[in-house]
């Protein structure tokens, strides 16, 4: 830690200011994770917007999406009271209990139902309650949904599956309520995996997701369920599927992240700009699979440099797939090597979680290493 | 898999009960106890009655659930029974059963010659197909484990259509992706084979519930061996389609092996029949060498299907007379004898008797219909056969609705690299790619 504070503080040249930046940050460790979100400015094009948190943004974007299609149905553990985490609040009072229904606890059966109601034409949209207990779906997924429209030579199709889950951590969720799963289905040709970032994202790329003609997972951080309010259009609309978005334009060095890693990143080009008078570009991913490459690419291109962090483990997480296809993509154009701040290699632990995320410190570092390349 | 639930402070709330209130709980739940002494339980996991003694239920006490038959030596065993089937339908059932059985025995020598990479016929469990396809609807949707190709012959799958897929060529409509067997048709509403076994069950379960908002009339029919039965899905899928009403029959084939896995390594209940009460749904087990014991079954889940909106569970018993697969010898793990005293009671030769019973089918027909189909298998193989392979840009799509920008770039570095060494590529087999 000295060691790591005097090679910040050589760079920064602003001792009293980072070490108090850093001692309000000990402070804080001791509390719950917390996020510092920064609401995002709604389009003026969108029109009329209600200020909403995650939770509120995802029930209207389903609410839109039933009201819309007769065929909608919405279903998993314990949603018809409205979830665990109220996403579905009021749903099954407005479109009925054959619209809106709990299942038999069985992710297994969750997807596969999922799956079999899309095959015959509905529009499924299925909750796994949290992204941990994902995996007992996995076959399902992955040698189902994800293979169903390829290996039928498309006369059959799941595409109107999407499947909902609460992901990422959440400051006391240890093992099985932090995970982030996105990497072990970013191996899988035939699905879509996105990640909203707030609440405006959210309910843009959901409907998006529950439109598309493939299946979607909607992976939704759950520590912005509540912590996340801004203005949220009223009006129904979309956010392109596999379209990165740009959120704060930089020259320096290219920052990747998406969810809540997304927020961490935003504090860092902050940090950055004003500690070490670096300019970060900041782009949040937002799909996993297809990912856009060229956002990415152009943006490592003009900067030369990447820095790429996600909450899940580092070893075959979704950094190493963006930082093989720059490297190969950027190779004349790269002027450091590609750093990767992610979750250790470890399961997500429970009373040490402050020193396992990738937080904005860890990634502080990265952007110094870069600099100093 | 147990799911813990994030309740903020519910947590807290039980374990900080004071002290009064719990001794106040323990005096209510007393007196709760003494006035039901002769009521009724009222736990909410459940309906039945006290018992003041400790008695296990023990299964191998109960008599296993009886096997429903009809046809017994050519005779209808009890008139009440009698599906009254018009002879063009026994015809019908006879000739795709026996057809069913010569395309089995082409294909299975053509895969021993490497002319087809892989195959699993249908031996013995022909009846378990036709009985139960006769019996729906030819629009309600089937899905299927891998031996149930009888279903897709009785509603007119061509045999053109079983060559193409075993191919994989150009006409196939799988596009060469899957191995044979695994044949899908939506124009016959057979949703396509995946390997996976079980997979489909809890998919069944989905479909069928989408047919019952949809108020179609149809109902959804599952497929499945006893072994698939031991996979989770299937737990799955039939606690689903109890608990949500689904109009689904869930039809076992209880062949007695899983490859080479004997029903006493499978389970330790009476078969799988015995299961459908503990989720709640109506259950039959029938004789599934007995066309008309599963036509007749099939016809009446069919009914509480389609009424009431109910799953309905048939187990047919049978014995899987030909190997697992082409890639399984099945004398290493049973005896000949056992295989050989199941062939005489074959679906087909019971039926058999009872046409001839009937004076509508003999020797001279059989003869006839035998060359017949021969001839139409031979025909079909022979074109399946010289038709060449779909382009080998159909690699790349499918995986999704449209082919997304990485997918693109992969097919065109494919069709460079196919360019430029053409002749390490088997392109001649293929139809030719765009350039």
């Amino acid at each position: 830690m000295a060691a790591s504070m005097k090679r910040l503080l050589r760079v920064c040249g602003k001792p009293r200011l980072f070490a108090h930046v850093l001692r309000k940050q000990l402070a804080a460790s001791q509390r719950a994770y917390s996020v510092k979100y920064v609401p995002d400015i709604p389009p003026p094009e969108l029109g009329e917007t209600n200020r909403s948190n995650l939770v509120q943004s995802l029930n209207n974007a389903m609410d839109i999406a039933m009201s819309k299609d007769p065929t909608s149905v919405l279903f998993g553990e314990d949603v018809a009271f409205g979830g665990v985490f109220r996403c579905s609040v009021n749903l099954r009072d407005n479109y009925g209990p054959d619209r809106v229904f709990n299942t038999p606890l069985s992710e297994q059966g969750i997807v596969a139902f999922g799956i079999g109601l899309a095959t015959a034409g509905s529009t499924a949209i299925a909750e796994i309650q949290f992204a941990d207990y994902i995996f007992p779906a996995f076959d399902q997924i992955a040698n189902e949904a994800a293979k169903f429209r390829y290996r039928t030579g498309n006369l059959f199709d799941c595409g109107k599956l999407t499947i909902r889950t609460p992901c990422g951590a959440v400051g006391h969720g240890a093992l099985y309520h932090s995970q982030s799963p996105e990497a072990f289905f970013a191996h899988l040709p035939g699905l879509k995996v996105v990640v909203p970032r707030g609440p405006q994202q959210a309910k843009g790329l959901l409907l998006s997701c529950i439109r598309d003609d493939n299946p979607c997972i909607f992976m939704e951080p759950k520590i912005l369920y509540r912590g996340a309010v801004e203005e949220v259009p009223v009006k129904d609309y979309e956010i392109p599927l596999s379209k990165a978005e740009v959120v704060v334009e930089g020259s320096d060095i290219t920052l990747v992240g998406w969810g809540t890693q997304l927020h961490v990143l935003r504090e860092v080009a902050q940090l950055a700009q004003e500690e070490l008078d670096v300019s970060c570009e900041l782009i949040d991913l937002r799909t996993i699979l297809p990912w856009d490459e060229d956002t990415i690419i152009n943006s490592v291109c003009k900067t030369g440099k990447l820095l790429i962090a996600h909450e899940a483990p580092l070893t075959m997480g979704f950094a190493a797939e963006i930082a093989a296809t720059v490297q190969n993509e950027c190779f004349l154009n790269l002027e450091a090597p590609v750093q990767r701040i992610c979750g250790y290699d470890t399961p997500f632990p429970h009373v040490y979680e402050a020193f396992y995320l990738p937080d904005k410190w860890r990634c502080l570092e990265a952007v110094k290493k870069l600099v100093n390349y | 898999m147990a799911t813990t639930r994030c309740f903020g402070g519910l947590y807290r709330c039980l374990t900080k009960v004071p002290r009064s209130t719990r001794s106040i709980r323990c005096i209510h739940s007393a007196a709760v106890l003494r006035t039901s002494e002769n009521d009724r339980p009222n736990f909410p996991g459940s309906r039945s009655k006290f018992i003041h003694k400790c008695e296990f239920i023990v299964p191998e006490n109960a008599e296993g659930i009886p096997v429903y038959r009809v046809l017994r030596n050519g005779d209808i065993i009890s008139e009440s029974e009698d599906p009254k089937l018009d002879k063009d339908t026994v015809v019908k059932m006879y000739k795709d059963m026996t057809l069913l059985n010569t395309m089995d025995h082409i294909l299975y020598e053509s895969q021993r010659q490497g002319r087809i990479s892989f195959y699993m016929t249908n031996y013995g469990e022909e009846g378990t197909h036709m009985g139960s396809a006769a019996a729906l609807d030819p629009k309600d949707l089937v899905y299927g484990q891998y031996r149930e190709a009888g279903v897709l012959v009785w509603r007119g799958f061509t045999l053109d259509q079983f060559m193409d897929q075993c191919y994989g060529n150009m006409y196939d409509m799988g596009k060469g992706r899957q191995m044979p067997v695994h044949y899908g048709s939506s124009d016959h509403h057979f949703v396509t084979i995946s390997s996976p076994l079980a997979t489909q069950m809890p998919q069944a379960s989905g479909a069928a519930y989408a047919f019952k908002r949809a108020k179609n009339g149809l109902c959804v029919i599952c497929y499945f061996g006893e072994g698939a039965a031991s996979e989770g899905d299937a737990h799955a899928a039939l606690n689903f389609a109890a608990t949500l009403d689904c109009p689904v029959i869930f039809f076992c084939r209880n062949n007695g092996y899983a490859i080479s896995t004997p029903v006493e390594d499978q389970y330790r209940g009476d078969g799988i029949a015995s299961r459908g009460a503990g989720y709640g749904m109506m259950t039959i087990r029938v004789d599934g060498n007995d066309v008309f014991a599963v036509y007749n079954a099939t016809k009446a889940a069919r009914e509480i299907c389609v009424n009431e909106n109910k799953p309905v569970l048939i187990e047919a018993m049978t014995y899987r007379v030909g190997h697992h697969s082409t890639s399984d010898d099945s004398s290493m793990y049973r005896q000949l004898n056992e295989v050989q005293s199941w062939d005489v009671q074959s679906p087909i030769l019971r039926l058999r008797q009872y046409l001839d019973k009937q004076g509508w089918w003999d020797d001279n027909q059989e003869i006839q219909w035998k060359e017949q189909s021969k001839k139409d298998i031979m025909e079909a193989f022979a074109k399946a056969e010289k038709r060449k392979r779909p382009n080998p840009e159909f690699l790349f799509t499918d995986v999704y609705d449209d082919v997304p920008p990485h997918l693109q770039k992969q097919m065109d570095e494919m069709k460079q690299h196919v360019a430029k060494y053409p002749q390490h590529y088997p392109v001649d087999a293929h139809n030719k790619m765009s350039s």
